[in-house]
């Protein structure tokens, strides 16, 4: 700090009043780092938030420790939302007029996504998404200043379509929480199996409120369906209390079941001797990815935090590394530089290379396909491949009418 | 048909685990313990703990109930010595506050020890058993659960029937100061009874965790499923409790087969329909009656210093958007619409005697009345604003001409469904509402400035006419009426339009303060209806003093400049305000406005 405070001195000696002629010359020495204004659901969120933060300190010390981005160092403020878009807003609104940030990232909840989007749409700032999964993000109420790296819901079914749709099952039920997510989660998923296979029939659905399923009553309305195949998009502690009354009552039993988000540590864990066998899911098989790219990732990160990373520590990872990339790129921290320089930002992660899509703003991340197992007691994926996420998008023409405010 | 029973009478069985607890600590005590989830939560989350060392026997788990059960008693002897002991003669939404200050305290706590993830029990085999009945299978374990029900119901029957203690408890229950007349020692009576409520709520954490884990937010969805059943019942009846159970855990079961989107609202549907019918619950008796003739203070004009204080602060709030950059302007207007919300509510439960806790309802709909104008109708804002107010005073006048006639928990409980309904739709029906990613893009087409005056126009003027209502003959009238409804009955006063004009006028200047806070923020969601938008606005106004009109002002203030600093200071924020919260119940339980002007006439 001193240093710096003292080069800086030097160089307002120095340079005179050729300096407050030209404040550029401050700005081109470099040595103010670039700010970044982090949001998250840290209380509410804790199981998800807590790893992520985890991935993007090391995302940033390894950053830093190689130079920094455009030879300036990386800095995050880190501001927890409560889990209330309201508040994400207001803190999006320090940070920006405060702190004097030069770009926003974060959000877990689908609603504090939108809201810090439309925020960032109001006060042209760049916004970042790492983890919220709704489509309107990119679609609907897309906008040029948002970027959005996790795969969609969209995504995530349509990964599962491909699957479902080699299946000989033509009775299918669903269950899914009642909210925005698990709503859109059946729509795409019934829509896409349906364009594949004419011949499959949703015969009932089961929408528990989130955080507050029955499971008992659930699983007792599904069996009386007599379904071949279940489309399952619970996840924690409903999901939980499902699998368990499930596996009780012999609901998965000579049956398919496909399951979004399972196949991720921070679901299936809780699950341990209990996860069903067989389930199509898509995931993190954080125990069985040999790539180099995640071995480095993994092995850091056991180092550092002494324990294995979940999906959200990935997210948090790369959601650092893609945003480096993305300044890289762009040459400098003006907003609408940057926006020109993350469109079709290439960027390393754990799973490999991908880059955001010009069109509307999704990164080409994917994600991991396979089947859950049970190894030494403990659920693991089996059988899995990586899809990359530019495969399963629609057409560039369908993203269009999608994205009424295509750039 | 038999298996769906079945699955209801394990529902029952679960929900009657919760709720007997909390309304035999509702009967002795008088205290609505919101705590009761955080202590059920802890009975899951210690089960855990004492299980994972234990052999996975039934006799092991029978043990680990029994330990359990014993941890969760100590810990319920401790809070009732060290807290609410020392506010049982406090207003009862002073008790809630204390004890959700406990609840925000026990979140950080559990996330501290046990660490964020999820956790749950392996089942040993004799815990995954099912039997056969008519070709399908059920769970032994649920049948274990069920069987707890009537083997609960009666051992606590007999106790409450049989022995001295019970005898006692029931005296208190009915008659609080008849029984310490006769030289009872209540102190005893009243640890005893919450220690056994807290190992009640112990029980049934550890019984949660077979079918399923502890986590993080099983509190608060267990803490209003309790709510619901003991509503129903009948505050502090057990056998109303039972059959509440029963008919709840009935209804989920089936409803799940017939009506499967709307399992969040039948239960409070039920509720509101049940209270309706019969005020008292279905088992209920009218409460003693606590409460009347309290003298309060009269409200007089305020004394010409703090006048003059107003007017100063009104200019400097005034010319703030000469001074201040657009963050602090939006800091300010959440504030002046904190103080709008606030002060609504202040009419409603301070003069109005109408206690509620689900105030974010009127907030709520007037929001979503404002962003649907936009959006659907595509209203400019000089539209939307009375849209936004319209709805909410007429919704608010629909609600209060069945509640007004209901009193103290009841009411409060009620308000309480009726938002969790409102919260249901907005985050359930996606088509119209959004769902939970709300309604974005609403923004007021100002400018900063131009919206911030008219904000504080708004408000302030809200404000100070809700004052001047108080101070009508109105406001008089409907005084009378709370502090004795018979005699001002008697002088022709008709309570009942009264309390019903106070309810859609609070109703009204709430919908107002949500429209503008719509505008305001760019967008709607449905945390805005949600509980803890409730539970803010309530601690506002008793942090600044139920009895003080300055008091909701004040108190707006105050915790919206403690809520938004505590978040960026630290990670526990919740404990840090759940501990405040304690402290200021037990230092001021008159508020901090009643702490600044001590004895003058307000």
């Amino acid at each position: 700090m001193s240093s710096m405070a003292r080069i800086t001195r030097r160089g307002l000696l120095a340079g005179g009043t050729a300096l407050l002629a030209a404040p550029a010359i401050l700005r081109a020495q470099g040595e103010q780092p670039i700010r970044i204004g982090e949001i998250n659901s840290y209380s509410a969120v804790p199981a998800f938030t807590l790893p992520y933060r985890n991935g993007w300190q090391l995302a940033v010390a390894h950053i830093n420790a190689a130079g920094g981005v455009l030879g300036r160092k990386l800095e995050v403020l880190s501001r927890d939302d409560a889990g209330k878009p309201q508040d994400a807003v207001r803190l999006a609104g320090e940070l920006v007029d405060s702190d004097h940030v030069d770009l926003l990232a974060g959000g877990f909840l689908s609603n504090v996504g939108l809201a810090l989007s439309d925020f960032s749409k109001q006060h042209q700032k760049l916004y970042i998404a790492g983890e919220p999964l709704t489509d309107a993000l990119v679609w609907q109420d897309g906008q040029p200043f948002c970027f959005r790296l996790r795969p969609s819901t969209y995504v995530q079914a349509a990964m599962l379509v491909e699957e479902a749709a080699k299946l000989p099952a033509k009775r299918w039920v669903s269950v899914a929480p009642n909210y925005e997510y698990g709503q859109s989660a059946v729509k795409w998923f019934q829509q896409l199996l349906k364009a594949k296979r004419p011949d499959v029939e949703f015969v009932a659905a089961q929408w528990p409120a989130l955080g507050h399923i029955d499971a008992a009553a659930v699983a007792g309305a599904l069996e009386a369906a007599k379904p071949e195949a279940i489309y399952n998009v619970l996840f924690g502690a409903d999901l939980t209390n499902f699998v368990r009354q499930g596996n009780t009552r012999g609901l998965f039993e000579q049956r398919a079941v496909v399951s979004v988000l399972t196949g991720e540590p921070d679901y299936l864990d809780p699950l341990g001797e209990e996860t069903p066998e067989g389930w199509i899911v898509t995931g993190y098989p954080w125990n069985s990815l040999k790539t180099p790219e995640h071995m480095k990732f993994l092995d850091a990160y056991q180092a550092k935090f002494n324990t294995h990373p979940m999906m959200g520590s990935v997210v948090g990872y790369t959601l650092l590394q893609s945003i480096a990339a993305g300044i890289a790129r762009a040459g400098g921290t003006a907003t609408a530089k940057m926006v020109e320089g993350f469109s079709g930002a290439g960027f390393a992660s754990p799973f490999g290379a991908a880059s955001y899509r010009p069109i509307d703003h999704q990164s080409t991340l994917g994600t991991f396909v396979g089947k859950l197992a049970l190894k030494d007691g403990k659920g693991v994926m089996v059988d899995w491949r990586y899809v990359d996420g530019a495969g399963v998008m629609p057409s560039n023409a369908e993203v269009a009418k999608l994205r009424p405010n295509t750039p | 048909m038999l298996i769906t029973a079945l699955n209801g009478l394990a529902a029952a069985a679960t929900l009657f685990l919760l709720a007997s607890g909390l309304t035999v600590i509702f009967g002795a005590t008088r205290i609505v313990n919101f705590a009761h989830g955080s202590l059920y939560m802890l009975g899951a989350y210690l089960g855990w703990s004492i299980l994972a060392r234990l052999p996975h026997t039934p006799w092991g788990f029978a043990l680990g109930a029994v330990a359990t059960m014993a941890a969760l008693a100590l810990f319920g002897a401790l809070l009732e010595i060290g807290l609410l002991r020392r506010i049982y003669r406090a207003p009862e939404l002073f008790q809630l506050l204390a004890t959700f200050g406990v609840v925000l305290m026990v979140q950080d706590v559990v996330q501290h020890l046990w660490g964020p993830a999820e956790l749950s029990l392996p089942r040993p085999p004799w815990l995954r058993g099912f039997v056969l009945l008519g070709g399908a299978r059920y769970p032994r374990f649920d049948l274990i659960v069920i069987a707890v029900f009537p083997v609960l119901l009666g051992a606590l029957w007999l106790g409450f029937t049989r022995t001295r203690w019970g005898v006692l408890v029931r005296a208190a229950t009915q008659d609080r100061d008849m029984l310490a007349a006769l030289g009872v020692d209540q102190r005893l009576l009243f640890t005893s009874v919450f220690a056994l409520g807290a190992a009640l709520a112990g029980l049934a954490g550890i019984l949660a965790l077979p079918d399923g884990s502890a986590d993080l937010t099983m509190d608060l969805s267990a803490v209003t499923d309790a709510f619901v059943v003991v509503v129903v019942g009948g505050l502090g009846s057990l056998s109303g409790a039972a059959l509440a159970s029963l008919l709840l855990g009935m209804l989920q079961s089936f409803g799940v087969l017939w009506l499967p989107r709307a399992s969040l609202v039948l239960a409070f549907a039920a509720m509101a329909m049940v209270l309706a019918l019969r005020p008292n619950g279905l088992l209920g008796r009218p409460l003693a009656g606590r409460g009347v003739g309290e003298v309060v203070a009269f409200i007089r004009p305020a004394p010409r210093a703090l006048r003059l204080a107003g007017w100063f602060a009104l200019g400097a709030a005034a010319c703030a958007p000469l001074i201040l950059g657009p963050y602090a302007l939006s800091v300010l207007m959440e504030m002046l619409i904190a103080m709008l919300f606030a002060a609504s509510l202040h009419l409603m439960m301070g003069p109005g005697g109408m206690p509620s806790f689900g105030h974010a309802a009127w907030f709520g709909i007037g929001a979503y009345a404002a962003a649907l104008a936009v959006h659907a109708l595509a209203a400019p804002l000089p539209l939307a604003l009375p849209a936004a107010v319209l709805l909410a005073a007429f919704a608010a006048a629909a609600f209060g001409w069945f509640v007004v006639r209901l009193s103290g928990v009841y009411l409060a409980m009620l308000t309480l469904a009726f938002a969790q309904i409102c919260w249901a739709i907005a985050f359930q029906w996606g088509d119209v509402t959004g769902g939970d990613n709300g309604i974005l893009g609403v923004w007021p087409g100002l400018g900063v400035r131009g919206f911030y005056w008219l904000v504080l126009a708004l408000c302030a003027g809200g404000t100070l006419l809700l004052r001047r209502v108080l101070a009508a003959p109105f406001g008089h009238a409907l005084r009378a009426s709370r502090d004795s409804s018979l005699r001002a009955e008697a002088i022709g006063l008709d309570t009942g339009r009264l309390r019903l004009a106070a309810f859609t006028l609070a109703g009204a200047a709430a919908g107002l303060a949500g429209g503008l806070y719509a505008f305001a923020e760019g967008s709607v969601f449905p945390t805005y209806i949600s509980l803890q938008r409730s539970v803010d606005a309530l601690l506002m106004v008793l942090l600044g003093g139920v009895q003080t009109i300055s008091g909701p002002i004040l108190g707006a203030f105050a915790y919206t400049g403690l809520y938004d600093t505590l978040l960026s200071l630290t990670d526990y924020w919740r404990f840090v305000l759940g501990a405040m919260i304690i402290v200021l119940v037990l230092a001021f339980p008159q508020g901090l406005a009643g702490v600044r002007l001590p004895g003058a006439a307000r």
